[in-house]
């Protein structure tokens, strides 16, 4: 939608004033006590029918309007987090937390809690261990646990709606920087804040920020990295499509504190409500004279253009990421220069990622000595987690810095099912590293886990149990960095491919114990010799596994077993006799037809039509197939 | 002048002098496969890596495009350093096994045999993209470029057929520290116009 000079006349704010006043009114037009439906459209619940769901409690609301006194709105907003739980609606103001709600499910919610006041109590989140039935969110461990900084406005506002962010202070960060603040003043909140960059390295931001401000005049940019592409991470997509106006209003101030006029958002094409949403947001600012020229009458010029990835790993790498902008191949280029010298068209750059940018706009608005309070003494703030693998609640997740690893999974995240225990969790992405159960008191904050052998990356957390193979998953994220590598510099280009190469053998069985020797010497080659920080950290993911599970390594190559039943060479499924009851559920489910035996007798697998599929395993309600 | 010392020795660079450029004006011996004078240094094989100390601090860079800065303790061959050229050059063994420079520069340090599968025997490119610099940067053409990524990545002309925008200067093929560009060069370039006109009219 195009918005034109026209329209835009009477809505440009013109000072700080101006903005407020619009916020005092817009949220005078609200009663905060009025019932209202909010409706999560985040991906994961659109995926789940959320939509349908909508368009029944419209459908059921417009029946049953004549006998409602004030007539509910639906709210549509960004992830809530709990996707396992979609699609999920909750009734304002009581916070009625309604989940895995079907379009058949409208009528009953109009009619009982909109109408009449009652819960519906199917709808609730069961307690998975109590069993107790929970009416709000607030009161849901899944949420309890959380400390929302980030995504404190997903899921409160409609995000493709800028008066509803106007509501919730859109916009109040970047007023006070640009009317009361001077650049350098914006720099030292930031940097008293402590704030430190989310996209993986934890580079103190506004240091950063005061490399590229040192440049006096020209042009200069700030970007923003939007290129998520680590396996099962989701943060950033959640927040540009719950609360795009955060990482505007972040973007807004950087390029203020800097001295940019331009800013960047560099967002993978496989985003497009995030991208609908952000283009949503650009225009809804430049109506209001957030964007353009001399924003509130402050002088200060400032527009974003966004750019979309074409889904190369790779170019989330700083350097790589402004090769792509530019138009040309996205591969890393040597520092120095560093991007704050020389960055994007050779000018002077700031790079943040998605979350940094929405953390500014909460620290101006809100205060660096507010943030600094926030997690620990060199990790600051929040953290927002993709929660992911073999857990109960899986889910988008925020919680202070500092937080134990088991705080998270077992609490938050409800648990591993069928177990009292993770195995492992994988924390940031391809090139971070596997902690295991050991570490589960372990503080989750940049430093610490760099010192256990991982990284804080940008905030997937995948959770393992003892059903998966640490060899396994080792080769898995080489395979997907073997496949991501650009292919410039020699040692990830060619070294990636060897580790994996060497893993293959031990899932095989071969292999020797001096393997593992020369597996840390070519490990610590292509982190010492290659380019750009994919190919620095593409080893992590073999080290900490041989460093936590060495003797899973060695069962491997020296008993040619492996403990967690998955690498298809070593395995050998059979029926236990005593526990079988002969359902034929296995036999079923067989693609190779090697499950024999009589109807309520015991069964038998030939190993030699056997392909280890595991489908038998995964059939059986008694647990009579066994993996060894 | 900017004053550092190069493996214990003093020595004084210019300042826009990289640590290669200050290293071979002392004629102290750094390994190299995608530099050359004419074109941008690259900073891909790696092979040119030097190790920085500072008090316990230390860290490789490669030395064809970090600059020299004053007061750099660098060395050019240290154990860091050379396990990081082995184990380039016996990938290198596996990947392009054809090629007799690499096999020369591999038994220099002492890789003789690689224990890493050979999946094409033939093979002599190292994909150090000297060729595709030398055609933008020296000729202007443009002819050549990188295709695909990581371990798919191959030089190629646009779309992979041979076109007109190679000139047929063979200045790729002088770069090519394999010999590899040679069996190349016909798949580059493309027929001209007026040798396909004669065919056609026979």
């Amino acid at each position: 939608m195009q918005v034109t000079a026209k329209d835009t006349a009477d809505l440009r704010l013109g000072s700080l004033e101006e903005l407020e006043q619009l916020r005092g009114e817009l949220r005078a037009a609200e009663d905060p006590d009025q019932t209202r439906i909010i409706v999560c459209h985040g991906t994961g619940c659109i995926a789940n029918g959320s939509a349908g769901v909508t368009k029944a409690l419209k459908a059921a609301l417009a029946a049953a309007g004549e006998d409602i006194e004030v007539m509910p709105g639906i709210k549509t907003t960004g992830c809530h987090g709990f996707c396992s739980r979609g699609p999920l609606v909750i009734i304002k103001p009581k916070n009625i937390f309604y989940q895995q709600v079907k379009p058949g499910d409208a009528e009953e919610i109009v009619q009982k809690t909109i109408k009449a006041g009652e819960t519906v109590e199917r709808l609730l989140y069961e307690h998975p261990q109590t069993g107790e039935k929970i009416e709000t969110t607030e009161d849901i461990p899944f949420y309890a646990g959380q400390q929302r900084v980030v995504l404190a406005n997903i899921g409160q506002i409609d995000p493709t709606k800028i008066d509803d962010a106007f509501r919730v202070g859109a916009y109040a960060g970047a007023a006070k920087a640009l009317t009361n603040m001077e650049p350098k003043e914006v720099i030292e909140a930031v940097i008293n804040s402590g704030l430190r960059g989310r996209g993986g390295a934890g580079f103190p931001t506004g240091i950063k920020w005061n490399l590229a401000a040192k440049h006096e005049g020209g042009q200069k940019y700030v970007l923003c990295n939007a290129d998520e592409g680590d396996p099962g991470a989701f943060m950033d997509r959640s927040v540009m499509e719950g609360d795009p106006h955060a990482v505007v209003e972040g973007m807004i101030i950087g390029g203020y504190a800097i001295g940019a006029d331009t800013g960047y958002v560099y967002v993978r094409a496989e985003y497009p409500l995030a991208i609908k949403h952000l283009e949503k947001a650009l225009v809804d600012a430049r109506a209001y004279g957030l964007l353009g020229e001399n924003i509130l009458g402050s002088g200060f010029n400032f527009d974003i253009r966004i750019n979309r990835g074409a889904g190369a790993f790779v170019c989330g790498e700083e350097t790589a990421l402004m090769r792509s902008v530019e138009g040309k191949v996205g591969e890393p280029v040597p520092r120095p220069p560093y991007p704050s010298d020389k960055g994007l068209f050779g000018k002077p750059s700031v790079l943040n990622n998605v979350e940094t940018w929405a953390n500014v706009s909460r620290i101006l608005d809100k205060g660096a000595d507010w943030f600094a309070g926030l997690g620990t003494e060199k990790s600051k703030g929040t953290k927002v987690f993709a929660l992911v693998g073999k857990v109960n609640n899986v889910g988008l997740v925020e919680v202070p810095m500092g937080i134990k690893l088991r705080e998270i999974v077992m609490e938050i995240g409800g648990g591993v099912p069928g177990s009292d225990h993770f195995k492992a969790v994988q924390t940031g992405g391809p090139s971070g590293g596997c902690l295991p159960w050991q570490d589960a008191d372990l503080p989750v904050d940049f430093d610490s886990l760099i010192a256990a052998g991982s990284m804080m990356g940008s905030g997937g957390m995948i959770v393992m149990d003892d059903r998966d193979c640490m060899v396994d998953v080792a080769k898995y994220f080489l395979g997907f960095l073997e496949e991501e590598s650009c292919g410039k510099c020699f040692p990830c280009r060619l070294g990636v491919p060897r580790l994996r190469e060497t893993l293959n053998r031990f899932s095989k069985g071969q292999g020797t114990v001096e393997d593992i020797d020369d597996l840390y010497s070519l490990a610590e080659a292509i982190k010492a010799g290659s380019l750009c920080a994919l190919g620095g950290t593409a080893p992590n993911a073999v080290l900490s596994t041989l460093r936590y599970f060495r003797d899973e390594y060695e069962a491997h190559i020296l008993e040619h077993r492996c403990p967690a039943g998955v690498c298809k060479d070593l395995i050998t499924y059979s029926i236990d006799p005593e526990v079988c009851t002969g359902c034929r559920a296995c036999a079923r489910a067989c693609p190779q037809n090697a499950v024999t035996g009589e109807k309520k007798k015991p069964h038998t697998i030939d190993e030699s039509l056997c392909i280890r599929c595991g489908m038998c395993f995964e059939s059986c309600k008694f647990g009579a197939v066994q993996v060894q | 002048m900017l004053s550092l010392t190069i493996d214990g020795k003093k020595v004084e660079a210019e300042a826009g002098w990289s640590l290669l450029d200050t290293a071979r004006q002392y004629g102290i011996e750094i390994p190299t496969l995608c530099y050359h004078e004419a074109v941008e240094p690259f900073g891909a094989c790696r092979l040119c890596v030097v190790e920085l100390r500072q008090g316990n601090n230390s860290r490789l860079v490669a030395s064809c495009v970090y600059p020299a800065e004053q007061g750099l303790e660098v060395h050019t061959a240290s154990e860091k350093v050379n396990n990081v050229r082995r184990w380039i050059l016996e990938m290198l063994l596996s990947e392009c096994p054809a090629s007799s420079e690499i096999r020369e520069m591999a038994a220099q340090y002492g890789v003789k045999t690689t224990r890493f599968e050979i999946s094409d025997p033939e093979q002599e490119c190292i994909l150090c993209g000297l060729c595709v610099r030398a055609c933008a940067q020296v000729v202007g053409a443009n002819a050549i470029s990188t295709v695909g990524r990581g371990a798919q990545k191959e030089i190629g002309s646009p779309y992979l057929t041979p076109g007109d925008d190679c000139v047929a200067c063979g200045t790729c093929v002088t770069v090519c520290p394999t010999g590899a560009m040679s069996a190349r060069f016909e798949r580059v370039r493309g027929v001209p116009a007026v040798v396909m006109a004669r065919s056609v009219k026979g």
